[in-house]
């Protein structure tokens, strides 16, 4: 992937599919450091699928038998000398409290580190794509804090707007390229 | 700077467009959004199909989706178009030509050979 922002639009879509309702996208970003936060309320996976959704050559899907998205993520951290890693509950083990979070730092002064891209075009596509699901996101770094929150644009939408109309979509947009032109970085 | 008023407002204008929304779209765009698409450049080619299809204010004759692997991950992005149960499979997609697809298909209803999985020199 050239950008990060497109492996978190890959990796984000896996919790939409899991039936998440609401999907979190989380970057924080020190002077040389960047933790990246995807997480979700969906079905989960038991330990076992955890252990082996790293792996390319697994995948839920019946069509065919490799799943790139995760494994891609997790080498664009490692590469970086960063970590990576899954926590996961699912719904049979805590009915109120599921879903999987993926969790990758990376060191942004390493040779091999991804430019983050841009994160606005994977927001507005995540919405696009699932306008019935609710997403979190938030870009903090030094001098810098960008954030949305779908919630918040539902309750003043109501139900008749859906958030995928365009205008909707163009608004995001421009709410978050003005969040992200008024900081500092 | 954008407020959550400036989204009421938008709401308030499209009250009188959501009962447009309803039934219509008799084409389907539909783009291949899975690892093997958006490694390819698909994210891009998306947009451009969103916004063209607006621009040129199509959006009661034609809707974007996004989808899954389409299997033929050495094409990407890849852009299906349906019409009916008639399927028209462009491949090799970039930003331009889904704005030339926009133009011809979608608007002018001429099917853009060239750009399609069996008119394309891979």
């Amino acid at each position: 992937m050239k950008e990060l922002s497109l492996n978190v639009l890959d990796v984000a879509e896996n919790g939409i599919k899991a039936g998440a309702t609401l999907v979190t996208v989380t970057l924080l970003e020190t002077e040389t450091g960047l933790t990246l936060t995807i997480g979700d309320n969906g079905c989960g996976m038991s330990e076992e699928v955890v252990q082996r959704v790293i792996d390319p050559f697994y995948t839920t899907r019946t069509t065919r038998k490799v799943g790139m998205g995760v494994p891609l993520l997790k080498l664009a951290a490692e590469q970086t000398s960063g970590s990576f890693a899954i926590a996961s509950r699912t719904a049979e083990a805590d009915p109120v409290d599921h879903g999987t979070t993926v969790t990758a730092t990376f060191d942004k002064t390493h040779l091999d580190f991804t430019p983050i891209g841009d994160m606005v075009s994977t927001m507005t596509t995540l919405i696009m794509g699932s306008p019935h699901i609710d997403f979190l996101f938030l870009h903090e770094a030094p001098q810098r804090e960008v954030s949305l929150d779908t919630r918040q644009l539902r309750e003043v939408l109501g139900e008749d707007v859906p958030l995928d109309s365009y205008e909707v979509i163009k608004w995001i947009e421009e709410y978050l390229n003005e969040q992200y032109a008024s900081s500092v970085s | 700077m954008k407020s959550l008023a400036e989204l009421a407002a938008i709401k308030e204008r499209m009250k009188d467009k959501v009962v447009l929304r309803e039934g219509t779209g008799d084409i389907r765009i539909v783009v291949g959004m899975a690892t093997c698409g958006i490694a390819a450049g698909a994210r891009p080619v998306l947009n451009a199909f969103v916004e063209e299809i607006n621009n040129e204010g199509l959006s009661g004759k034609a809707t974007v989706t996004q989808t899954g692997c389409i299997g033929i991950c050495q094409y990407e992005p890849v852009a299906e178009v349906f019409e009916g149960d008639k399927k028209t499979t462009y491949v090799k997609l970039t930003p331009d030509k889904a704005k030339e697809i926009v133009a011809k298909h979608i608007k002018g209803g001429q099917v853009v050979g060239e750009y399609t999985i069996g008119g394309t020199d891979i």
